[in-house]
C-alpha cells in the first residue's frame, strides 16, 4: 500500500483545488473507481471477478449504490450491458479481469462498437511493472480493443482515474455512442491518490457537432418540399438520439407525408401501424420498402449508414434519387453511397431544425407515389405458405406478437433466420423495445441482452427470440437469470438447423449442407428445468397459442422450445450482389448456384 | 471466374495534430491497416512547449473516396485534434531529409561529389572511399538523386518521410 505515482504534467491541471472543494482524503484507485461510477449514477455493473480486479471487487463489497450482476461468461457481461443500454438509453457498465476476462468480453465490445451502443468497460490488468513481461493472465487489452472501441485508456496513476472515468462516460454516451474501455493495472487499483468530491476536471477535447448548418437545413427543406417521391430511411441513430428524435421523426413524417422505412437497428422509431410504414428494408426487407427506395426521387436518411445489407448492389442502389444524409458521424457520410446533401448533427437536433424551417409549408401531393407503393404492397411480400404438418416459423412469430402486443414487450434476438422473421413479423411501436445484433451479427447476443434489459426494465415482459444454434452460444447465462430472479423468456424457433446458413447453402451452393445441421441438440425443456426455469415444448400448431400464453403467464423465466418447419426459408431476400429490384419472394424459383463475384460478397 | 479490380489512385499528404499520449501512434497506424488504407510515409514529433501535442504527417494514396474516408476516420479518433489534407487545401511545401551513403574510388567518386553539389546535398561524413550525403527536398528530388547515386556506388539510404505545411501566413 501507499505506492505513490508521479503526476504527469498535463494532468496536473485537473487536480487544481477549487476554493469550496477540499481534497479531503486519500483513497485507493479501486475506491476512486467505485466512487466515480456511483457519481455517474451507475445502477448495475455486469461483471466477473479474477485476480487482476480483486481490489475493485473488494471495493464493491457491501456497496449499496451499485449492484453487481455476476454473469457466467464475460461475453455475457458485455451483451447484458448492451441490452441494458439499448433498452434504457443509459450507458452499460462492464467489469472483467485481465487476460481471458478481457478477451472473452471482446465480442460484446466489438458488437457495441458496430451497433453504436454506449458501454464503459473496466478491465483489470497485471501490475504496471509486469506489463510486457508475458505475466500470468496478461493480454494487451488496449491493443486488442483498439479498433473495436470508440476510445480506450491504460490508467497508470490512480490520481487520473476520476477524470478518466468522467471522460469515458462522456465519450461513450455523446456523439455517436460506443464502447470505451479503461484498463487498470492491479497496482493502480491498490495505490492511493487524493480524492475530492469536486467534479473531476475532465479534458475538454471531445465535442461532437450536434447542430446542422442552417444553409444545409434550408436546402434539406427545399429538397423535401419539392420531392414527388420522397422516402424517409431511418436507422439506429434515431433510437440512439433518444425519444425526442422519435417524436420529431413522426412529426416530420406527418408534415411531409413521406413513407417511412427503417433498418434493422431502427425498428420502433416509427410505429408499425402507421399507414405510411413500409416495413424494414434491405436484404430481408419488404418488397414495398425496397422498391420505394429504388424508385424514390429523394431519400432522407436519418441516422442510418447505407450498410451493405441495406443497399444491395451499389451501382443499382436507388439510381434516380437525390440523397440527404443526417448523421452525427461524419465518417458515415459518403462511405459507401455518395450523397447530395450531408448534414452532420444529432438526429433530434437536425430534425427539429428542419421542422422549424418547414413551418407550415405544404408538401407535394404524393397520391401518385402512394398509389405506386400500394401496388408494391399488394405483392404481400411477407406472406408465407401454410403448412399442415409443421408450424411455420413466421406464424409462430405472428402469434407471439398477437398474444404479447398489449404488454408492450421488449424483444431481443439471436442471429439467423429467427432474427429476420422477428424483424419482419413482430411489430414495434416505440423505441428501445427491439434489441438485436445488427452490425456484428453476433450469435449469443440475445439471452444476455434480455437479462440486461430485464434488469433495466423490471416490470417489462422481455423475450429473447432465439434459434436452436444461437441459444447455445451463451446458454450459460440461464444461471444468471435464475440467480437474480429475472423472469426472462426465451422463445426458440427450433428448426434443427443453422437455418440461415442452410438457406444460403441451398440458394448458392446447390444444397450442399456443409456443417449446418444442429446435431445433438439438448432437450431444451430439461435444460430449462436443470437451471430452475420452466420449460415448455410446442410441437404442433394447435399448441401454439396455449404454449405462448403459458409462457406469458408464468411469473419466472421460461424457455419455450417451439419446434418449427425445418426447411422454411426467410423471404423476401435480395441475394448478395443483386439489386433491390431483384428480390426473391416466396414462390419464386431459385437457382441453386451463384457466380463467383456474387459469392465473394458478404 | 473472378478477378480483383483496382481503382485509380491519388497521392495525398495529411497532417494530423494529436494529443501526445501513449498508444496514439499505434492507434493511427492501426487504423490504416485495419481499414486497408495505405501509408507511404509517416513522421511524428511533438510540437508544443509542454510536449502535449504531436504533429503527424502521413503520405497516403488511394481512390478519392478512400482519401475522404481516411480524413473522416482520423477525425473520429478522440485524441485527434485536427486533420488537414494538404493536397486539398492548396499550395503547400513538402520536405524530406535523406542520408545517402555512396562508396567508390576514382572517377565515380568525383562524379558523385559533383552531382551532390548540383543537388545541394551536403557531405556529412567522408572517408577515403565513401561519402554520406545529407539531402533535403521534395520527395521526387530525393528519388532522382538516389537514382543517380545508384550508378555511382550507392550503399545505403535513410529517409525521414515527408513533413508538409500550407504556404502563406495562415495556420492550416
Ligand atoms: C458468433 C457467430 N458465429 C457464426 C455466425 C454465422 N451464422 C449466422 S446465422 C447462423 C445460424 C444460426 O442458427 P440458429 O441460431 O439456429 O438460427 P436460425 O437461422 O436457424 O433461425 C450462423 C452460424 C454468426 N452470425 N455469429
Ligand atoms: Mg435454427
Amino acid at each position: 500500500m501507499g505506492a505513490r505515482f508521479r503526476m504527469l504534467p498535463d494532468w496536473r491541471v485537473w487536480h487544481r483545488v477549487e476554493k469550496e472543494w477540499v481534497v479531503s482524503e486519500e483513497r485507493s484507485g479501486a475506491n476512486i473507481l467505485v466512487e466515480s461510477l456511483a457519481k455517474q449514477g451507475v445502477e448495475f455493473v455486469f461483471g466477473y471477478p479474477g485476480g487482476a480486479v480483486l481490489p475493485i471487487y473488494d471495493a464493491l463489497f457491501g456497496e449499496e449504490r451499485i449492484r453487481h450482476i455476476l454473469v457466467r461468461h464475460e461475453a455475457g457481461a458485455a451483451h447484458a450491458a448492451e441490452g441494458y443500454a439499448r433498452s434504457t438509453g443509459k450507458p452499460g457498465v462492464v467489469l472483467v479481469t485481465s487476460g481471458p476476462g478481457a478477451t472473452n468480453a471482446m465480442t460484446g465490445i466489438a458488437d457495441a462498437f458496430l451497433d453504436s451502443i454506449p458501454l464503459v468497460v473496466i478491465t483489470g490488468q497485471v501490475p504496471t511493472a509486469l506489463i510486457g513481461s508475458d505475466a500470468f493472465q496478461e493480454a494487451d487489452t488496449v491493443g486488442i480493443s483498439r479498433h473495436c472501441t470508440k476510445h480506450n485508456y491504460l490508467v497508470k496513476d490512480p490520481a487520473d482515474l476520476a477524470a478518466v472515468v468522467d471522460e469515458a462516460f462522456q465519450i461513450a454516451t455523446t456523439g455517436r455512442p460506443g464502447p470505451v474501455l479503461i484498463d487498470i493495472p492491479k497496482d493502480v487499483q491498490i495505490a492511493m491518490a487524493a480524492w475530492s468530491d469536486a467534479p473531476p476536471q475532465r479534458r475538454q477535447r471531445y465535442a461532437p457537432r450536434t447542430q446542422g448548418a442552417s444553409e444545409e437545413i434550408e436546402q434539406a427543406v427545399e429538397m423535401i418540399a419539392g420531392a414527388r417521391a420522397p422516402i424517409l430511411y431511418t436507422g439506429g441513430g434515431v433510437i440512439n438520439s433518444g425519444p425526442r428524435a422519435t417524436a420529431l421523426l413522426r412529426e416530420l413524417q406527418k408534415k411531409t407525408g413521406a413513407p417511412v422505412t427503417s433498418t434493422l437497428m431502427g425498428l420502433g422509431a416509427f410505429p408499425a401501424d402507421n399507414p405510411d410504414w413500409l416495413g424494414m428494408l434491405g436484404m430481408h426487407g419488404t418488397y414495398e420498402a425496397n422498391m420505394a427506395m429504388n424508385q424514390s426521387d429523394l431519400i432522407v436518411c436519418v441516422g442510418a449508414r447505407f450498410d451493405d445489407r441495406v443497399t444491395g448492389r451499389l451501382d443499382a442502389f436507388a439510381p434516380n434519387s437525390r440523397k440527404i444524409h443526417i448523421d452525427i458521424d461524419r465518417s458515415s457520410i459518403n462511405k459507401t453511397v455518395p450523397v447530395d446533401l450531408p448534414i452532420i448533427g444529432d438526429c433530434a437536433q437536425v430534425l427539429e431544425q428542419i421542422l422549424d424551417v418547414w413551418g407550415d409549408r405544404k408538401a407535394q401531393d404524393l397520391t401518385g407515389w402512394k398509389g405506386r407503393i400500394d401496388t408494391w404492397r399488394e405483392r404481400k411480400s411477407l406472406s408465407f405458405p401454410a403448412n399442415a404438418d409443421a408450424i411455420m416459423p413466421q406464424l409462430a412469430i405472428e402469434r407471439l406478437f398477437e398474444l404479447t402486443k398489449d404488454k408492450d414487450p421488449i424483444i431481443s434476438t439471436e442471429v439467423g433466420q429467427h432474427q429476420m422473421w422477428a424483424a419482419q413479423h413482430f411489430h414495434f411501436f416505440s423505441p428501445n423495445k427491439w434489441l438485436t445484433s445488427g452490425g456484428l451479427g453476433t450469435m449469443g447476443y440475445g439471452l444476455p441482452a434480455a437479462i440486461g434489459a430485464q434488469l433495466g426494465n423490471p416490470d417489462s415482459l422481455v423475450i429473447d427470440v432465439a434459434g436452436d444454434a444461437s441459444i447455445q452460444m451463451n446458454i450459460q447465462e440461464l444461471g444468471t437469470a435464475t440467480q437474480y430472479r429475472l423472469p426472462v423468456k426465451i422463445f426458440i424457433l427450433n428448426n434443427e438447423w443453422m437455418g440461415m446458413v442452410r438457406q444460403w447453402q441451398e440458394l448458392t451452393y446447390e444444397s450442399r449442407y456443409s456443417n449446418s445441421y444442429s446435431d445433438s441438440l439438448p432437450d431444451f425443456v430439461k435444460l430449462a428445468e436443470a437451471y430452475g426455469w420452466k420449460g415448455i415444448r410446442i410441437a404442433k400448431e394447435s399448441e401454439l397459442d396455449a404454449g405462448i400464453q403459458a409462457m406469458i403467464d408464468y411469473p419466472g423465466p421460461v424457455i419455450v422450445d417451439c419446434c418449427v418447419h425445418n426447411e422454411a426459408n426467410c423471404f423476401p431476400m435480395i441475394p448478395s450482389g443483386a439489386a433491390h429490384t431483384e428480390m426473391i419472394l416466396y414462390g419464386d424459383t431459385v437457382a441453386g448456384t451463384m457466380d463467383d463475384e456474387a459469392k465473394a460478397l458478404v | 471466374m473472378m478477378h480483383i479490380k483496382h481503382e485509380a489512385e491519388e497521392r495525398h499528404v495529411l497532417t494530423v495534430t494529436v494529443d501526445n499520449e501513449a498508444g496514439i501512434l499505434a492507434k493511427i497506424a492501426g487504423l490504416f491497416t485495419a481499414r486497408g488504407y495505405n501509408i507511404d510515409s509517416l513522421t511524428v514529433a511533438d510540437i508544443t512547449e509542454n510536449h502535449a501535442v504531436s504533429r503527424i504527417t502521413i503520405v497516403t494514396h488511394g481512390p478519392p473516396s478512400q482519401i475522404d474516408q481516411i480524413h473522416a476516420q482520423l477525425e473520429r479518433l478522440v485524441p485527434v485534434h485536427k486533420v488537414v489534407d494538404l493536397t486539398e487545401s492548396g499550395p503547400f511545401v513538402q520536405r524530406e531529409l535523406a542520408l545517402i551513403k555512396v562508396a567508390g574510388m576514382g572517377e565515380k567518386r568525383v562524379e558523385a561529389l559533383r552531382i551532390a553539389d548540383v543537388f545541394r546535398a551536403k557531405p556529412v561524413d567522408t572517408s577515403t572511399s565513401s561519402f554520406i550525403f545529407e539531402l533535403t527536398g521534395a520527395p521526387d528530388k530525393i528519388d532522382t538523386f538516389v537514382a543517380i547515386m545508384r550508378e555511382l556506388g550507392l550503399v545505403e539510404v535513410g529517409r525521414t518521410g515527408v513533413v508538409g505545411m500550407i504556404r502563406g501566413a495562415e495556420e492550416a
